[in-house]
């Protein structure tokens, strides 16, 4: 700025100048372009949480329903002891049964046929005869789970075919159709590639010997000399090479030269050139099971009906039988221990130190001890646990006791802080009307500041048993991630497993049915949550006082 | 049967309030008004003293019971049995007398052992039986003694008040003995690491494999305990998670609290809160279902190749956790900034967003670096995502798109299963929690200092 713009006076500033105009927009764009960040962040991060929503709802969704087969089972005397019911040949009745309802099924395929129903379709046809002995000796018809896949092809979760080609060989296959080569040779896609017969690798025999199929990859190769996908010779049939050799035996003489050779394709490349898609059947089906399902498809066998079992099964091996009653339970324990211990304790330190305790360097020290206690990560009250609970106290592992003592600790701060915060918020003038009718300072809390703060308490401890039904690390380091198939042993002491380490468990199965289990555990989790959540809001709305 | 025990103390207890109350009433034959205490306050008080010693013996027994009996046991057996066993083999020892004494065989048991576990269930029993006998003998005594002091006189109710303030002071406890006991439960085990494995080697080595070793006196063989790739791949992800989390947390905050309408903020708010409500586990799915998957296809497409457990992926999910902390912290610190520096800004002239970068951000700068800094302690303490997402193998690389290990990720693994403490291997882990537990500490402590000082600048 030169001096004698500086001199210049004010009241001389031409504000209609364009210059001025100018500046005024670019400051009031830059103003609005703050405003779009501000939206463009917002939208982020509430369409994260869409994503993550949308991802899970349509991932867990079809876990709700279970395919089964409702098949006419007959419950053969000769197979079943009716005075021992419980060892029966189960697994020979099904298959009979099967064979009945789907007939005509191969002997050799039975074993895979078998496979569409559950691994544990046998014990379940037996806890159906142990529990109905009546049923020995007539014909009943019993919903069967079918296995996973099946399952899922049922609900269209995967695909009965899959495309043969990936797009990237299709996207192969037309730049050489561009480039011209693709020639119908009598009723046979081919390529008609030119082939540098290099002499250093064919031998002209009689009978021709080399490396024809490298010959034939290099060839195609230099078509497309930009790709480097093996995924580009799949193109070629698989007696490819042959066509070489054949031109080699019929003239040894192009030996050393380059010459024009029509190499067939693979089918489901002809059947591309001729315009459709070409499919294979999923590799994880049979064509034989295939048929069978399609034929319980036809005559009606299959239904879909909620699947209870996810709620009411204890966890299994098999997708299609795995539930989530065992990491409900041991959830429920873990938070009944949690509750049990965090809520009076914490009231109680809480009061201590709301209303009773004198400003000294201790009372200060145990402040700031909770307030980082409530900044500590979960996985090191994990190690706590297993160092303290387990280690010198020789608790057992897996336990919910154990779980709901660590809970406890970690809900601690947030039960406290809440209670505080609900104490402060009752009036001086309630604890002054109580103390001047001559209660005593433990009266006045018990009898007046208590109650009317308890709403406000009520909502702390459920927001942070909230918190507590997610936590999952401190749990895993304690070991209450056990496999539990059965509900009938559950107690404090027993090992368990809760939600949120179940579907860290079932995250990590190969199997892929457990994907869909997951993310219906989850949506189970999330449910529980939000309900949490609401009770705490009405509670909040109910109770709460404007004084 | 422990379980029966503290239900009869419960009863007990809540016999003897009655029990109190009728004694007072009794004592004045039935005016009231000549007791200096109301009857409850009678009963409470001798309701008291029969629960809470009783019930605090029963718990410091469990506590006690099965090391006392564990350590008796391993001293009965016949002199030579113990000859050069480790920890580890005594404690194997144990479950397997543990074990036959619960009817468990597996195999028939040596004389020894079956013997032992005789000894085991009938010490059992004894326990159990005495632990009724004396916690039953320790009520009733503490109703004799509070009974006996029942008169008209009797200030009950500062005996009961007394009593009650002990019993919050005790909890209040609590929150001290978590502190000491997670400090010193991390300092013994880290101790004992650092016994077996240098320090030096700890904190700068750059090799980190941590296996077990395979058979008895092979010294860590393989093992390998340097720490830097793993605290490299922890800063690594908490940077990509403050990347993402720090502009959309920021500018969000901004736009609530300084564009949005009432009505709007009062919708968007909650919503952003929902994405601190969900557990991390459900973020860990998140990202190895939809995020990774994804990653790796839009790697595909552009020709980079990137691991289906990346850094970035983890990082990036981590980072919309965290996004809510920012945008609330930042959020308060925006809103305390007074109305006097918005209104002068104003004054001059200012468009809003004037206002906002040159006078509010920088006003509100502690506060938000307050917030970032909670946000870098959360994210380094975060365990499932990582878990999940993240990889087990410690990789020494600042490159995003390849796999790195964390603190919580190593504790995890090294913790997961069956774990005795008697190897490097499992101690390994308490030395990283330590170290977690440390910084996380350090951060917080800083940023609730610069929070707090920055408020005081403006009340």
């Amino acid at each position: 700025m030169s001096s004698s713009e500086a001199l210049r006076p004010v009241g001389t500033a031409d504000w209609a100048s364009d210059q001025a105009q100018r500046r005024v927009r670019r400051r009031y764009a830059a103003d609005r372009r703050l405003q779009a960040y501000g939206i463009i962040a917002i939208a982020l991060a509430v369409g994260m949480l869409g994503v993550l929503l949308a991802s899970l709802v349509s991932t867990g969704l079809p876990a709700f329903l279970q395919t089964k087969v409702e098949l006419p089972i007959y419950v053969d005397p000769s197979q079943v002891d009716a005075e021992d019911p419980s060892s029966g040949k189960y697994r020979v009745l099904v298959r009979e049964a099967l064979n009945k309802a789907i007939p005509g099924i191969p002997e050799d395929e039975e074993r895979s046929v078998g496979k569409i129903l559950t691994s544990d379709a046998a014990y379940i046809l037996r806890d159906y005869v142990v529990s109905h002995p009546d049923s020995i000796g007539k014909t009943i018809t019993l919903p069967i789970a079918v296995s996973d896949p099946f399952d899922q092809l049922h609900k269209g979760v995967i695909p009965k075919e899959m495309n043969a080609l990936t797009w990237s060989q299709v996207s192969y296959f037309e730049r050489l159709q561009n480039r011209g080569v693709v020639v119908e040779d009598s009723g046979r896609t081919s390529l008609k590639l030119d082939v540098y017969v290099n002499p250093a690798e064919i031998e002209a025999g009689p009978p021709p010997s080399g490396d024809f199929a490298a010959l034939a990859r290099n060839s195609l190769q230099a078509y497309l000399p930009d790709v480097f996908d093996s995924a580009l010779f799949g193109l070629l049939a698989d007696d490819a090479p042959e066509a070489i050799a054949q031109r080699v035996a019929a003239d040894p003489g192009i030996i050393g030269k380059t010459v024009p050779v029509l190499f067939p394709v693979s089918p489901p490349v002809a059947e591309l050139a001729k315009g459709k898609t070409p499919k294979v059947l999923n590799s994880r089906f049979t064509p034989e099971q295939i048929k069978v399902f399609d034929a319980m498809e036809d005559k009606g066998l299959l239904r879909t009906p909620f699947n209870w079992e996810l709620f009411f099964n204890a966890d299994s091996r098999f997708p299609e039988r795995a539930g989530l009653a065992g990491a409900i339970s041991g959830s429920f324990y873990a938070l009944m221990v949690c509750f049990l211990l965090s809520f009076p304790i914490g009231i109680a330190a809480a009061v201590y130190l709301e209303e009773f305790a004198p400003k000294n360097r201790f009372t200060d020290l145990i402040e700031v001890n909770i307030n980082n206690l409530a900044a500590v990560p979960s996985v090191v009250f994990g190690l706590l646990g297993l160092a303290v609970f387990l280690g010198y106290f020789g608790l057992p592992r897996s336990a919910p006791l154990v779980g709901g003592m660590v809970l406890s600790l970690m809900t601690l701060p947030t039960i406290i802080i809440a209670t505080r915060a609900a104490l402060k918020a009752v009036p001086p003038s309630i604890r002054e009307a109580a103390l001047g009718v001559g209660a005593s300072k433990h009266q006045v809390m018990m009898h007046h500041v208590l109650p009317l703060a308890l709403p406000g308490i009520l909502t702390g401890t459920i927001i942070g048993m909230a918190q507590a039904l997610g936590e999952t690390a401190p749990l895993l380091l304690i070991g209450m991630n056990a496999f539990i198939p059965s509900v009938e042993n559950m107690g404090l002491l027993e090992p368990a497993t809760s939600l949120p380490t179940q579907i860290f468990s079932w995250a990590d199965s190969p199997e892929r049915g457990f994907v869909s289990r997951t993310s219906a555990a989850i949506l189970v989790l999330l449910g529980f949550l939000v309900i949490m959540n609401l009770i705490a809001i009405t509670l909040r709305q109910m109770f709460q006082r404007k004084w | 049967m422990i379980g029966y025990i503290l239900l009869l103390l419960i009863v007990l207890a809540a016999f003897s309030y009655f029990f109190g109350r009728k004694r007072a009433v009794r004592a004045v034959e039935g005016r009231e008004y000549l007791l200096h205490s109301r009857p409850n306050y009678h009963g409470a008080f001798v309701a008291a003293w029969v629960g809470i010693p009783s019930v605090l013996l029963v718990l410091v027994w469990i506590l006690f019971q099965g090391t006392v009996i564990d350590n008796l046991l391993l001293a009965s057996l016949p002199p030579g049995t113990m000859d050069g066993m480790s920890t580890g083999q005594a404690s194997l020892l144990l479950s397997e007398i543990k074990s036959v004494a619960a009817g468990n065989m597996f195999s028939e048991p040596s004389l020894v052992v079956q013997e032992a576990a005789a000894r085991y269930q009938h010490w059992q029993t004894i326990a159990r039986w005495s632990m009724f006998v004396v916690a039953l003998s320790l009520a009733l005594l503490g109703l004799a003694v509070s009974s006996r002091r029942i008169s008209a006189d009797f200030r009950a109710r500062h005996g009961a008040e007394r009593i009650l303030s002990g019993l919050m002071i005790a909890c209040s406890l609590i929150a001290i003995l978590t502190t000491l006991g997670i400090v010193l439960s991390l300092l013994i085990e880290a101790l004992r690491f650092f016994d077996r494995v240098n320090p030096f080697e700890f904190f700068f080595g750059l090799n980190w494999e941590p296996q077990i070793p395979i058979r008895e006196g092979q010294v860590t063989a393989g093992g390998a305990f340097g720490a830097i790739p793993v605290f490299a791949g922890t800063l690594l992800i908490a940077l990509i998670a403050m990347a993402v989390a720090t502009p959309i947390g920021l500018y969000s905050a901004i736009y609530l609290t300084e564009y949005a309408h009432p009505k709007v903020r009062a919708v968007i708010k909650p919503i952003l809160e929902l994405l601190a409500g969900i557990p991390t586990v459900v973020y860990g799915f998140f990202a190895v279902l939809t995020v990774a998957p994804a990653m790796r296809e839009f790697g595909e497409m552009i020709g980079v190749p990137i691991a289906p457990n990346s850094a970035l992926a983890a990082g990036a999910v981590m980072g919309i956790m965290i996004i809510p902390f920012i945008s609330s912290l930042s959020d308060d610190a925006i809103a305390a900034v007074p109305r006097a520096m918005r209104d002068g800004s104003y004054a001059m002239g200012a468009t809003k967003g004037e206002t906002i970068t040159k006078v509010l951000l920088p006003a509100a700068l502690p506060g938000i670096m307050g917030g970032v800094l909670l946000a870098v302690s959360r994210a380094i303490g975060e365990t499932m995502i990582v878990v999940m997402a993240a990889g087990i193998i410690a990789n020494l690389t600042m490159n995003p798109l390849e796999p790195v290990t964390t603190v919580t990720v190593q504790i995890v693994t090294l913790l997961i299963g069956d774990s005795e403490f008697d190897n490097p291997k499992t101690l390994a882990a308490f030395a990283l929690g330590l170290v977690l537990f440390l910084a996380t500490l350090a951060l917080n402590i800083i940023a609730l200092r610069i929070v707090r000082k920055y408020r005081e600048q403006y009340e």
